[in-house]
């Protein structure tokens, strides 16, 4: 404890320094009308799902656990402060509506309004339970955390305890996260089937304000959200406890020999990070617009695997940085804005070819590049690892070396 | 008065009815005949029809298709048929007779209640019609549509009946009409009874009616036949009950929302409703305070509160009534109806257990390839679901050149398996060989394959579902009754699955490849030293994995769609099947397979309509099922099973 906290993770400095940077010139060039709404929304969004790859990072940099469902709390982030959005925008809608009507409206009529207007898509007319908490903001903002929290606890403590670990966990996660798409897909599920939660981007009670303003709030406060987690995941992997994750991920069994309650350890890693990428989705929902199930699918959260491991596994920055530059790419090749390459025989129109790219990259990565972009920085300051004549082995068996495992 | 008159007339033309021949009847009833009502035709029409005349079918038919006439110059009865300028004329007994003017003939127009009648007294003919396929016509068109009139007739065409089946029908039809129509109770009860649990879905048809009830609502207990005494609050609604009481007019109606607001709104007088502010009506209690206050005044009518409303429930009982009269009717029917149920039930079960196989049989196909991959090798392929689909599409292209289907599926299972065994063969020796022992990374880097994979197919074939027919011969399905059968597209898979598990017991247990490959799946430094190459086992064992995708896939692509999207529905699944079975194993495989497929058919008995919700729950039972076996169904044991 002789040097600062600050002193000691330089990366941190310098990724605050960057954020704030950033932030201060896409506020400056919305401002001036250089940027358009939309774009702001997209780079606050990029945000958001950067924030969701550092949880990625953490749980599966550095803890080790492959989970392929943190997409799934993302979503359901999503859907909570979705469900405050949509009830209350819709509360004011009906109470217009009614107030013309002859007769002040009574609570009972106000809610019959609220469901039907709600639920009329999926064919039922009564409020489910499920959104018994929808009119207070509080307590959605509370479930918000609490509701991942809890699902990711349940989960873990289940999986955890019986020694799933591996691949296993990754498909468990998975069937996880396609168990709960599926259950949101049904039309009584009470969040609206596949039509999912929309109207999002409204807020109620800021019908004066343009979505100019609304953007960039929600920018400041993905933003703001970010730097927050950054420096609490910075300083949580930088002490005693990252050392101990770190040993889980390079040699579990010889952790819990030591003494330490492993699974304890990755029980409270699976939940904090769910909570954070649920706190991204609660985030990035009110920026989309739209929520439904389609977004809970197991790709959904296979691509953020695949951000972290292009941005560069065990740095948080690497999985920022793998984040903001995939999806970024990602939604200027798809947005079709890519110039299209004529080959003679055929031609690369990106918006087909993107995937293609994209999974060939991914792949290119994990064999010639297994520390991503990051590595980049690596080289640049001068870091190497120590040459063990081999390349370094997954992060089941990280401590070891191709030669030694071999054997 | 019409109706005495009627029978004055019946009676007046009973005596001429002896008559022999169609001709002879006809003629004697001319004048009924030309002025043909409903009310009193029929006792010609009986003639006819009991006349044992054989032309008497021919008449009656073109009586209903207005091809009889009567020739205005004597009165005598012709089959005419238009032709220019007039009509040419056939007797009775069906010789030509010349032809004739339009002017000399009155052609008689049934209306359509005599056409209903020639028409049920034709079906006595057609039931004893010589041709036995227009016997089965006729049979079917009353099973379809049974009315009381096709008791008789059909009666009467069973004792003659040549053909056995034919006859077997007949009787079957028969005492399904009895059940339903007959006028005599111990008739239809010992109809009932002499089917006992039969399966058939027309005995269900034939016996529900009977058993249809209809909500009462009376004071007294009434004389119907009763099925059940309903109370309000337990077998319905109280709301229910109480529209029943209004609706029967045995109490007012309540008073709606609705109407309360109207009301309100129509008695606003100065900002306020019966003394109470306009202001403080945003509740329901300030609501009812002020309609009850312009009740007191009397503005507005006086409607049931709801102690009114319970007293009328209570003063009044609430029935299930039989629409059929007579109890001993309902009660046996109802017991045979029970004791269907209980065979159905159990023959629904047996259903249930085929197509929980035909569905494990699939998951099988799909996750033996994986079984081997993963469970052998220890390697995740998450682009084994491409490989899937790569084998439908293999299917389609194959059908594209060779239009026989039956060439075309035998062409394409060894082409998609040689496709599929490429490309595995490639991917092995391009990425997977190098990220062994990083089970991690091998699932990371086979996703973006899988990725890339599923975008070239898309951008090749296109997004929409493309056709991959089977033969013909495996149309159809195997009905054992009403309730059981299983169609041969399903049966062909179980063979196929059934197939490919001998082929893998074979290849693993007798041949010089298995040997090795179990040889380097235990140890394979071990396995190099005694001189066998572990890469060259690696690469044929990913590409015989892969291959098996292929052929899961055209077997997959016969009853599903063939999209991009196909393998991804099934990937899953797939894990899911060899992780709860137990790696390394292909009875592990096999087991898991049966319990993923039948427990899937088993869910859905609950839910039948809903699909999303069997597999949402399917997967959460295998999360729980992990828990309690976390290395599956068949585990493997000592140093094989690594960690």
């Amino acid at each position: 404890m002789t040097r600062s906290f600050f002193l000691r993770t330089p990366s941190l400095l310098i990724f605050l320094i960057c954020l704030a940077l950033f932030t201060f010139a896409t506020t400056l060039a919305a401002h001036y009308g250089l940027m358009s709404t939309s774009f702001v929304k997209t780079l606050g969004k990029t945000l958001c799902l950067c924030l969701a790859a550092l949880a990625m990072d953490l749980i599966w940099g550095y803890a080790g656990i492959l989970s392929l469902g943190h997409m799934a709390f993302f979503a359901l982030g999503g859907y909570m402060i979705g469900m405050w959005l949509m009830y209350a925008r819709t509360e004011e809608i009906v109470i217009t509506s009614l107030a013309n009507s002859g007769l002040p409206a009574t609570p009972e009529e106000i809610q019959q309004g609220i469901a039907s207007q709600i639920f009329g898509v999926v064919g039922a007319s009564d409020l489910p339970t499920i959104w018994a908490f929808a009119h207070s903001l509080p307590l959605q903002l509370f479930l918000v955390i609490a509701l991942p929290g809890l699902l990711a606890l349940i989960f873990g403590w289940l999986a955890f305890r019986s020694r799933v670990t591996g691949v296993y966990l990754s498909i468990l996660t998975q069937a996880m996260t396609l168990a709960l798409a599926l259950y949101l897909f049904q039309n009584d599920s009470g969040l609206r089937g596949n039509n999912g939660l929309s109207g999002l981007q409204n807020i109620p009670g800021l019908d004066a304000t343009s979505q100019d303003s609304i953007s960039l709030w929600f920018f400041w406060a993905s933003a703001a959200a970010l730097a927050l987690a950054y420096l609490a995941l910075t300083w949580i992997t930088s002490g005693k406890f990252g050392s101990v994750i770190r040993a889980i991920r390079d040699d579990e069994a010889r952790v819990r020999f030591l003494g330490y309650s492993v699974e304890g350890y990755k029980l409270f890693v699976f939940t904090l990070t769910a909570i954070i990428t649920a706190i991204a989705g609660a985030l990035y929902y009110p920026q989309a617009g739209i929520i439904n199930p389609a977004e809970l699918a197991p790709i959904a959260s296979i691509y953020l695997a695949v951000w972290v491991a292009i941005g560069g596994r065990g740095r948080l920055y690497g999985a920022v940085i793998g984040a903001a530059v995939v999806s970024l790419l990602s939604s200027w090749f798809t947005g079709g804005r890519a110039p299209s390459i004529p080959l003679g025989f055929m031609t690369i129109n990106w918006v087909d070819w993107w995937q293609v790219l994209l999974g060939a990259a991914f792949v290119c990565v994990t064999l010639f590049a297994p520390k991503g972009i990051g590595g980049l920085f690596d080289r640049f300051a001068g870091f190497h690892a120590p040459d063990r004549k081999g390349a370094p082995l997954g992060p089941d068996q990280g401590s070891l070396q191709e030669k030694e495992a071999l054997e | 008065m019409r109706i005495l008159l009627a029978c004055l007339l019946a009676l007046l033309c009973a005596a001429p009815l002896r008559a022999e021949t169609a001709a002879e009847i006809l003629t004697a009833n001319a004048a009924l005949v030309e002025k043909a009502s409903r009310q009193t035709i029929a006792p010609v029409i009986d003639a006819l029809g009991a006349s044992g005349d054989p032309t008497a079918a021919a008449v009656l038919e073109a009586w209903a298709n207005k091809g009889l006439g009567i020739r205005k110059s004597d009165g005598l009865f012709f089959l005419i048929t238009a032709n220019e300028g007039g009509y040419a004329l056939t007797d009775l007994a069906g010789a030509p007779a010349g032809e004739a003017a339009k002017s000399d003939i009155t052609e008689l127009k049934p209306n359509a209640g005599v056409r209903g009648m020639i028409a049920t007294a034709l079906v006595q003919f057609t039931l004893s019609d010589p041709d036995a396929a227009k016997r089965a016509a006729a049979l079917d068109s009353i099973a379809k549509d049974p009315k009381p009139e096709a008791l008789a007739p059909l009666r009467a065409a069973i004792t003659n009946e040549p053909d056995a089946t034919l006859k077997a029908q007949k009787q079957r039809l028969e005492r399904l009409l009895t059940l339903r129509f007959d006028p005599e109770s111990t008739a239809r009860i010992a109809a009932i009874n002499s089917f006992g649990a039969d399966l058939g879905l027309d005995l269900r048809g034939a016996l529900n009616p009977l058993l249809a009830t209809k909500k009462l609502a009376a004071a007294e207990p009434p004389t119907a036949n009763i099925a059940q005494e309903l109370k309000p609050g337990r077998d319905l609604s109280e709301a229910e009950a109480y529209d029943l009481l209004v609706s029967a007019n045995l109490a007012p109606a309540r008073l709606t929302i609705e109407a309360a607001r109207t009301a309100l709104i129509a008695n606003l007088a100065g900002g306020a409703v019966g003394g109470i502010p306009l202001a403080d009506l945003n509740t329901q209690a300030a609501r009812d305070r002020a309609y009850t206050a312009l009740e007191a005044a009397g503005t507005v009518p006086q409607a049931a509160t709801d102690d009114e409303a319970a007293a009328a429930l209570k003063a009044h009982h609430f029935y299930d009534i039989y629409i059929e009269p007579d109890p001993g009717v309902t009660t046996a029917a109802a017991a045979a109806l029970k004791s269907i149920g209980h065979k159905v039930a159990a023959m629904q079960a047996a259903d249930l257990a085929l197509d929980g196989l035909s569905l494990a049989s699939i998951y099988f196909l799909a996750a033996i390839g994986l079984a081997i991959t993963f469970g052998v090798m220890g390697v995740i392929n998450m682009a084994h679901g491409e490989f899937i689909t790569m084998g439908a599409y293999t299917g389609y292209v194959v059908q594209l050149y060779v239009p026989n289907y039956t060439a075309s599926i035998l062409i394409a299972l060894p082409l998609a398996f040689a496709v599929t065994f490429a490309a595995g063969v490639a991917m092995e020796r391009l990425v997977i060989r190098h990220l062994y022992k990083r089970p991690l990374e091998t699932l990371l880097a086979t996703f973006g394959i899988s990725i890339a994979l599923q975008q070239i197919l898309k951008n090749v074939f296109g997004t929409q579902a493309r056709p991959l027919t089977s033969p013909a011969w495996l149309d159809g399905a195997l009905t054992l009754n009403d309730v059981v059968s299983i169609s041969y597209i399903r049966i062909a898979i179980f063979v196929l699955a059934l197939l490919f598990l001998t082929f893998f017991l074979w290849l693993m247990k007798r041949t010089r490849l298995g040997l090795e490959v179990r040889a380097v799946t235990q140890n394979p430094t071990m396995a190099a030293s005694m001189g066998i190459n572990p890469d060259r086992i690696n690469m044929l064992t990913f590409g015989l994995g892969s291959g098996i995708a292929g052929i899961a896939g055209v077997a997959i692509g016969l009853f599903a769609k063939v999209t991009s999207e196909l393998g991804t529905d099934y990937i899953v699944q797939s894990f899911m099947t060899v992780v709860v079975g137990g790696v390394g194993n292909i009875w592990g495989a096999l087991a898991g397979a049966t319990m993923i497929g039948g427990l899937q058919k088993l869910i859905e008995v609950f839910n039948p309509s809903n699909t999303l919700a069997a597999q949402t729950y399917m997967i959460l039972f295998i999360i729980l099922f992990i828990q309690f076996r976390p290395r599956g169904i068949i585990a493997l044991k000592g140093r094989a099973a690594g960690d």
